[in-house]
C-alpha cells in the first residue's frame, strides 16, 4: 500500500498563524517533559531509582498492570465482539457506557468500586460473608487499574473489528467454521493489530492509574502503592526521588507511544495493518 | 437429490421459488438492486427471510413463518459462497486457505493440506500454495478461493458475479475454470454476463425487483426472452402486447419494469408510428389472437430515418433519441427501450444527437412474434 504522506507537496495549505498556534501546542507538551529530565539528578539517578521502596513500587506497577492488561484482554475482547457484532437493544447505551471510565474522575471511579467491592459494598458484602476481602487489597489495584483501562482495549478493539467488517466471518462461515472456529481462525488473527495497540494501550493506562487505586486499593507499601503513588509520597519528602521515578514513566510512555502509534495516519486505536481490502490490496501487474 | 426454495424478505421486495436438480447450475441474471445477491445470502444463510422454507438434498435450511421454525446456521448448510472479490483470509497462505474448509469439517492438518493441495492443482494454481493472498493478482486470488470454495464440499456453490472484479485478460481464465469445475456440480450464479449464462449454465431466472420474471432452459431464454432485462442481455429490441392474426398490438404507453428514466419513457410514449397499429411480424407459433405476447427483432435489423417512410409494408416507431454509442464498427442508436445499429456515416448523415425526434423502422420479416 502506497501512502500520500510518502511523498513532499509544494503546498501544504496551511496558513502561518496556524502553524504558529502548532509549535506552541508540541512545545506545550515537550517542554514539561523537558523540564522532568532538566530536574533528574543525574549523579545519584541509579540509586535513586533503585531503592527499595522504588524497586517495590515498580515490580508491583509492573506486576498490577500486567494482570489488569490480562484482565481487560479476557473481558474486553468479549465486550468489543458483542458491540461491534451484535445486534440487541440498547446496544448504543451500552457503548456510551463503557466509555464512562474514560471520562470519568478517576478518584470517583475508586469511590464507585468501593461502593461495589468494598465491605459494605453492593457485592462487597456477599464476598465478604464468602471470606473475600477485595479493598486495599494488590487485588484492588488490578481491578482500579481494569476499571479505567478497559475502555482503551474495547474502543480500539470495536475499531479495528467493525473496520475489518464481516465478510471475511461470513465466508469462513459459509465453508462449515463454526463461530467458535471462525472467531479463532478468521476475526482474533484478523484484528491481531488492533488488539495489540488496545492491549498496550491498556497496559500504560494501568501504568499511571493514581486517582482510582488510592481511592479503592490504599497506598499499603509492597501491596497498593504503585509508582504513581510512590512519586506522590516522595515528592513530598524526597524531591529528587520522585523526578528520577517519573522519567521512569516518562520512558515507559514513550516506549508505549513508539509501539502502538507507527506512522502517520494511523491513530493508535486503529489497526496499523488493515485487513487487505481488494482493490487497493491487489499487487499492481494486476491493476495495469 | 434437489434443492427447493420459498423465500420472501419483505424489506428487500424479495420473493422467490426455486428449484435445482442434482447437477444443475443455475444463472441469476437482472438488473442491478433486483435482489440477487440478496437471495444467495438467503440461501447461504446470511439473511434472514421472513418466511418461506428451503431444503437441499432432503435436508431443510430454513423453514420461517408458520409450524415449527426451522433454522440451520450457514456453517452446517453446505452451501459455499464465492464472492465478486476473492475475500482470501489475508492472514493465511493460499494452501491454507484452501484447506480452511476442511479443517473446519474436522479434517486433521496434514489430511486437510492434502486435500487443499489436491484443489489446488485441479485450479492449476498449485504453484501459488506458499503464497499470501497480499502477493496475489486478483485473477490467481479468485482461482484460489474457487478452489477453498470447491474444497468445502459444498451440496450448492453459490457465486455472486466471481468475474465481476477481474480484468479483461483473466475473467476469460476463470470462466474456462468455472466451465469445467461446475460440471456435475449444482451450482446458483449470479451474473450480469450473458456470456457466463450461456457458458456455465443449463438454466436461467431473470429477477426483477425482487421477483422472477423469466426462466427456462439457457438458449431458450437467450433466443425468445419475455423479460425486457433478458432481452437487453441477448441483444434483442422487445416489445410486449397483445397477439394479433398478423401481428402483434404493442400494450399502450409501456414505461415497463427496468424501463430507462425519463427520456426512455417519452420515447417508449411515442410509441409505433401511428398509435394503436399493429406490428407485422413472423409468429414463432400458431397464434392465438389475444394471448399476451412480444415481438423481438434485432438491433441490426432497424433503420432509421429523420421523416417514416411511405409506402413500404414496414413497422415503424417514431422515436426520441436518447443516446449514441460505439458498438463494434457500427453506432448504436438508443432511444428508451428500442436500439438500432447503423453505420457511423449514416449517423452523421442523419445529424442524430439525443434528444433528435427520428423513425425506427424494422421489416415484419426481422420481428419474430411469441407469446410471453
Amino acid at each position: 500500500m502506497r501512502r500520500p504522506g510518502g511523498r513532499r507537496h509544494g503546498y501544504s495549505g496551511i496558513p502561518r498563524w496556524v502553524a504558529a498556534l502548532a509549535v506552541v501546542a508540541a512545545a506545550f507538551i515537550l517542554l514539561p517533559l523537558a523540564a522532568v529530565v532538566a530536574r533528574v539528578d543525574w549523579p545519584n539517578f541509579l540509586p535513586l531509582v533503585t531503592s527499595d521502596a522504588s524497586l517495590t513500587a515498580l515490580g508491583l506497577s509492573l506486576r498490577t498492570a500486567a494482570g489488569s492488561t490480562a484482565l481487560c484482554i479476557l473481558l474486553g475482547v468479549p465486550l468489543a465482539l458483542v458491540l461491534a457484532r451484535g445486534e440487541f437493544h440498547g446496544q448504543r447505551l451500552l457503548r456510551s457506557f463503557v466509555l464512562l471510565p474514560l471520562v470519568l474522575p478517576p478518584v470517583v471511579g475508586g469511590i464507585a468500586l468501593l461502593y461495589t467491592f468494598g465491605r459494605q459494598g453492593l457485592l462487597g458484602r456477599g464476598l465478604e460473608v464468602a471470606g473475600i476481602q477485595i479493598a486495599f487489597s494488590t487485588t484492588a489495584v488490578v481491578l482500579a487499574q481494569t476499571f479505567v483501562a478497559l475502555p482503551f482495549l474495547v474502543v480500539s478493539l470495536e475499531g479495528a473489528l467493525r473496520a475489518g467488517g464481516q465478510r471475511y466471518e461470513a465466508v469462513a462461515a459459509t465453508l462449515g467454521a463454526r463461530p467458535g472456529t471462525v472467531l479463532r481462525r478468521v476475526t482474533l488473527p484478523l484484528v491481531l493489530p488492533g488488539l495489540a495497540s488496545g492491549a498496550v494501550l491498556s497496559f500504560a493506562r494501568s501504568l499511571g492509574e493514581f486517582g482510582a487505586t488510592l481511592t479503592f486499593a490504599g497506598s499499603l507499601q509492597g501491596i497498593t502503592r504503585t509508582l504513581p503513588l510512590e512519586i506522590y509520597l516522595q515528592r513530598e519528602t524526597d524531591a529528587d526521588a520522585a523526578v528520577a521515578l517519573s522519567l521512569l514513566l516518562v520512558a515507559v510512555a514513550v516506549i508505549v507511544v513508539g509501539v502502538s502509534y507507527r506512522g502517520p495516519g494511523t491513530p493508535p486505536a486503529m489497526p496499523s495493518r488493515a485487513p487487505s481490502r481488494t482493490p487497493d490490496a491487489e499487487p499492481a501487474e494486476a491493476r495495469r | 437429490m434437489t434443492f427447493t426454495l420459498d423465500a420472501v424478505v419483505a424489506d428487500r421486495g424479495l420473493d422467490v421459488s426455486l428449484n435445482l436438480g442434482a447437477a444443475e447450475t443455475v444463472a441469476i441474471l437482472g438488473p442491478n438492486g433486483a435482489g440477487k445477491s440478496t437471495l444467495l445470502s438467503v440461501i447461504a444463510g446470511l439473511i434472514r427471510p421472513d418466511s418461506g422454507t428451503a431444503a437441499l438434498d432432503g435436508r431443510p435450511l430454513f423453514h420461517l413463518g408458520g409450524g415449527r421454525v426451522v433454522w440451520t446456521p450457514p456453517h452446517r448448510r453446505g452451501t459455499a459462497l464465492l464472492a465478486q472479490e476473492a475475500l482470501l483470509f489475508p492472514h493465511l497462505t493460499a494452501l491454507d486457505n484452501v484447506a480452511f474448509g476442511p479443517r473446519s469439517a474436522g479434517a486433521g492438518r496434514a489430511a486437510a493440506r492434502d486435500a487443499a493441495a489436491r484443489w489446488l492443482a485441479e485450479v492449476e494454481a498449485t504453484d501459488l500454495a506458499g503464497r499470501r493472498p497480499g502477493e496475489l493478482s486478483g485473477g490467481q486470488a479468485q482461482r484460489v478461493a474457487v478452489a477453498r470454495a470447491l474444497a468445502a464440499d459444498p451440496g450448492l456453490l453459490l457465486l455472486d458475479e466471481p468475474m465481476a472484479a477481474l480484468d479483461v485478460h483473466a475473467a476469460p481464465l476463470l470462466r474456462r475454470l468455472l466451465k469445467r469445475v461446475l460440471a456435475g456440480r449444482r451450482a446458483i450464479i449470479v451474473t450480469h454476463d450473458v456470456l457466463d449464462a450461456y457458458m456455465l449454465s443449463d438454466t436461467v431466472v431473470v429477477l426483477e425487483a425482487g421477483q422472477i420474471v423469466e426462466q427456462g432452459p439457457t438458449r431458450e431464454v437467450l433466443t425468445r426472452p419475455r423479460s425486457r432485462f433478458a432481452a437487453g442481455l441477448a441483444g434483442l429490441n422487445l416489445v410486449p402486447g397483445t397477439v394479433t392474426a398478423a401481428g402483434l398490438l404493442p400494450d399502450p404507453a409501456d414505461g415497463g419494469p427496468g424501463g430507462p428514466g425519463a427520456p426512455g419513457a417519452q420515447a417508449a410514449a411515442d410509441g409505433p408510428a401511428a398509435a394503436g397499429t399493429e406490428l407485422a411480424g413472423r409468429h414463432e407459433d400458431t397464434p392465438v389472437p389475444g394471448q399476451a405476447g412480444v415481438a423481438a427483432f434485432p438491433p441490426s435489423a432497424v433503420s432509421v430515418f429523420p421523416d417514416l417512410p411511405h409506402g413500404s409494408p414496414r413497422n415503424a416507431f417514431a422515436v426520441t433519441v436518447t443516446d449514441l454509442e460505439p458498438h463494434g464498427d457500427q453506432i448504436r442508436v438508443r432511444a428508451g427501450d428500442l436500439a438500432a445499429d447503423i453505420t457511423p456515416a449514416a449517423s452523421a448523415d442523419l445529424s442524430l444527437a439525443p434528444g433528435v425526434r427520428a423513425y425506427f423502422v424494422v421489416k415484419a420479416a426481422a420481428v419474430s412474434i411469441y407469446p410471453a
